[in-house]
């Protein structure tokens, strides 16, 4: 008997959704045993990472409000990653997003209201956008590595973070933190449902997907990102510009991760401290990636990876585990489910070993 | 072992299936020692499943295969290439980012130095005429020259049994001639050669034997040189061959295309540039470039598809239109379409359906888009009536196009374009790697658009092709395009020595036709 992988006439559907489903059980199968084997109740670990989220109610909302930005930076991330355009700095974009929108709260003074907090949101996109013209430019103009700019930019946008929030929008009566003032009350996010933390952004964050959706599905510009990302040649003959692309998914994802920055700013935080990037915008990747690169993918997957968050929350408290545990999870199904990407166009197949002895030593 | 009657290579009764498919049905010949076996058949007819398994890369479901009288299991390819069989594949498997050298170095299975093999590399390149340059990047190469690797591969394994899949298809007639020199040379020092091929003239004067395959069954085992080139075609195709129907003194009107000193620089370190293309077409007309592969006539179709601009507005017109600065999409709105030689990835994309990649080139000129939405429902109707129209086999619009076999596919791209009534038709290599039944189907096509007013440039490096289709011919050598010739007065020898430029040998050339190769140089 050995295993062999045998190429699909046709790229199999089945296994476009088996094998997200697949990565998530190997995922907690692999974490069962390696926290075992450490000495840690690996069931009760995994249980509490992966399912107590779900079945308790009440973490419901906590689910679905980090589920939001980890959905709405995926959606833009897609674009890109089906272009094979690797925008990885989506983090600095959606830090930048979230200083944009504290930026025109803080210039509004006491005014709130729908406009005010539409035009917050309006400069958060702006801002994550803006922050990936550089990238965009740079891959243009002069084709530098946009995997480079994109995380170097990062950086940048921590280091603007940081001199905004350590001196000209320091609360000034936050005893010296490095933190912006709170959001007046009226500049923040509706909730959507009282009593709960749960915030427009959610709301924005079920609805994209489906937008998304149409577009990739059904537009011309879908259907670009489609063909450059498939074979560049063919996009090439077929009248689409690669500079044009580039530019596009770019823009879109930066854009997509400045909303995701001035929902979470506004709905959720409501100020924004040195604590305030979370990494979502990397952890964003890994739902793109598990999300299939398709908008609703990315919503079931967003959910998949908030549930981790809240679960290694839980975890921290049952079985003693560091929050970050969640982070090794979510990389795991990263691995996993690139490593299963290859079922897809291939079956393995277990064969007899050839039976007959191969002619010895034939004419040599 | 190994009695003048014991056959090199001998088929029992095999039989390979796939899900749905019959690839092999009960299929026997036998090939000798110094025998050169044609092995003929349309694309589909099971040739390729066939050779995969004598090479060891599929296992037969049936039958038995007998290597010098003795039954034995290919395992794989390597155990195929230590008994002695060696495969030049049609499709190259090479790596494009790594130099001759290292592909060859790759597919050796022994470990030779890299200085020892790059001196047997030379040493059989001379020996066999085949011209290559060990340190260039595979990337940057033409077909004909990538297909040169892989006979240099084949060859530096001093093989028993030699499969050659479709071998002559990007080569000048020179070319071919010294390919049979080297073939027959091989066969006389007692190399068998599997000759894969639907060129049927080339199998009467290079082939022993031909064994016709047609849906996977073994038709007919014959003597090539006894049967007529029609004969065998009837056998391939089971049923009577379409010979193309031209109308006589057809009506060439008004100039439409004139391409008027197209330069173009080149697009990487080894590409070729294109230097002051010039030539014109007129309504009706069937233009065709001859020349030997990677002399720019990847450079010269997307120069003209507008996937690369021109420096100059007017270095390409239509009716008088200025095109050279517009882009692919413009140039398709104002009627100019194309076919690119490359079907998977270029002109197609393999991983999306037949009614998706309608919309890769028709969805402006057949109005498929409305405020930026495509119309799927237009685009699948197109798809139906391209498959309809140009009987390309595919179980319907929803099919990939890369589940298509070569000949259908093409036949679905050449249909995809014609059926917009271009004004202007540029094909690449429209034939290369297709059956006689689609080769003829697609030649008829664009015979008929000719005949409708239609302004049409064939880029082959298929000379029969050209010489059976064209009105009018030119050359292509080193990105220069010679003076065009009416194809009725052409002189193959002359299109020959054309098309081998300063690649042949320049002493050779000018004893033959001094005047030529002086202005060919000049």
């Amino acid at each position: 008997m050995r295993i062999k992988l045998e190429k699909r006439p046709e790229p199999s559907t089945v296994m476009q959704f088996v094998t997200p489903v697949a990565s998530v059980l190997l995922t907690m199968l692999i974490g069962v045993i390696v926290f075992d084997a450490l000495g840690i109740k690996g069931g009760r670990a995994v249980t509490d990472i992966f399912l107590t989220p779900l079945l308790a109610t009440y973490k419901w909302q906590d689910v679905a409000v980090k589920a939001a930005p980890l959905i709405i930076i995926a959606l833009g991330l897609s674009i890109g990653n089906r272009a094979q355009i690797w925008n990885i700095g989506a983090e600095g974009q959606y830090i930048i997003g979230a200083l944009a929108a504290a930026g025109v709260g803080i210039a509004a003074g006491g005014a709130g209201g729908g406009a005010i907090i539409t035009l917050m949101i309006l400069a958060g996109i702006v801002g994550g956008t803006l922050w990936a013209v550089v990238p965009a430019f740079l891959k243009t103009r002069l084709n530098v590595n946009e995997t480079l700019t994109t995380l170097m930019l990062t950086y940048v946008a921590l280091q603007v973070l940081g001199y905004l929030v350590g001196g000209p929008w320091k609360d000034p009566n936050g005893r010296n933190f490095p933190a912006t003032a709170p959001l007046h009350a009226d500049q923040t996010l509706p909730i959507l449902f009282p009593g709960t933390t749960v915030h427009l952004g959610v709301a924005i964050a079920l609805i994209l997907p489906f937008v998304f959706w149409i577009i990739m599905s059904r537009s011309v510009f879908g259907y670009q990102i489609r063909v450059v990302g498939s074979a560049p040649d063919a996009a090439r003959h077929g009248g689409f510009d690669a500079k044009q692309t580039i530019w596009l998914s770019l823009l879109i994802a930066g854009g997509m991760a400045g909303l995701a920055g001035a929902l979470e700013f506004a709905g959720a935080l409501k100020a924004i401290n040195l604590g305030f990037p979370s990494g979502y915008g990397f952890t964003a990747i890994i739902v793109s990636f598990l999300g299939r690169l398709n908008p609703i993918g990315c919503l079931i997957a967003g959910i998949v990876l908030a549930v981790t968050y809240v679960g290694g929350q839980i975890a921290q408290t049952t079985v003693h585990i560091p929050n970050s545990t969640a982070g090794i999870f979510q990389a795991m199904m990263l691995f996993f489910i690139l490593a299963s990407d290859i079922l897809i166009r291939y079956r393995v197949r277990f064969v007899a070993s050839p039976k007959a002895t191969p002619l010895p030593a034939a004419g040599e | 072992m190994g009695t003048e009657t014991t056959a090199r290579l001998e088929l029992k009764s095999i039989t390979k299936r796939f899900p749905g498919v019959l690839a092999n049905d009960q299929v026997s010949f036998s090939v000798q020692p110094g025998e050169i076996h044609a092995l003929l058949g349309e694309n589909g007819a099971g040739k390729s499943t066939l050779v995969k398994m004598i090479y060891g890369i599929m296992q037969p479901d049936g039958g038995e295969i007998r290597w010098n009288g003795e039954r034995i299991v290919v395992a794989n390819p390597k155990a195929a290439r230590r008994l002695g069989i060696g495969m030049v594949f049609q499709h190259f498997s090479l790596f494009e980012a790594m130099t001759v050298l290292e592909n060859i170095a790759l597919g050796m299975d022994a470990k030779i130095p890299a200085r020892e093999l790059e001196a047997r590399i030379k040493e059989v390149m001379t020996q066999y005429g085949l011209k290559l340059e060990p340190h260039r990047i595979v990337s940057t190469l033409s077909v004909g020259e990538r297909q040169r690797i892989e006979i240099v591969r084949a060859l530096l394994l001093n093989p028993k049994l030699l499969i050659m899949d479709e071998p002559t298809s990007v080569l000048t007639p020179q070319e071919v001639e010294q390919l049979f020199i080297v073939l027959r040379q091989l066969a006389s020092e007692g190399c068998s050669i599997l000759y894969i091929s639907h060129k049927l003239h080339e199998i009467k004067a290079l082939c022993h034997t031909a064994t016709i395959l047609r849906g996977g069954k073994l038709v007919d085992t014959c003597n090539p040189s006894v049967e007529t080139s029609r004969s065998m075609a009837e056998k391939m195709i089971g049923g009577n061959l379409k010979t193309i129907e031209k109308a006589e003194g057809r009506a060439i009107g008004r100039e439409k295309l004139i391409v008027n000193r197209l330069n173009m620089p080149a697009r990487s370190h080894f590409g070729v540039s294109l230097k002051d293309i010039t030539f014109t077409v007129r309504e009706g007309e069937i233009f065709g470039i001859a020349g030997v592969a990677g002399n720019g006539q990847n450079a010269l179709l997307l120069a003209l598809s507008g996937e690369t601009l021109s420096e100059d507005e007017g270095a390409i017109t239509v009716d008088g239109a200025k095109l050279g600065r517009l882009t692919a999409k413009q140039r398709r709105l104002a009627g100019v379409s194309s076919v690119p030689e490359e079907r998977n990835g270029h002109a197609a994309v393999p991983e999306f359906t037949l009614a998706d990649n309608s919309v890769l080139t028709a969805r402006d000129r057949l109005g498929m888009v409305k405020i930026g939405l495509i119309d799927q429902r237009a685009a699948k109707t197109y798809a139906g009536e391209v498959i309809s129209t140009f009987a390309v086999k595919a179980l319907g619009p929803g099919s990939t196009a890369g589940s298509l076999s070569g000949g259908n596919l093409q036949k679905y791209i050449m249909g995809r374009e014609i059926m917009q009534n271009p004004a202007v038709l540029v094909v690449s290599q429209p034939t290369w790697g297709v059956d006689a039944g689609a080769a003829a189907a697609i030649h008829q096509a664009l015979v008929d658009l000719a005949a409708a007013g239609s302004a049409i440039v064939v880029i082959s490096q298929d000379l029969d092709e050209l010489l059976s289709l064209c009105d009018t011919l030119a050359v292509i050598n080193e990105g220069r395009l010679s003076p065009a010739m009416k194809v009725a007065d052409a002189d193959i020898e002359e299109i020959g020595l054309l098309m081998g430029g300063v690649h042949g040998d320049p002493a050779a050339t000018a004893n033959l036709h001094p005047e030529l190769a002086h202005a060919h140089q000049a």
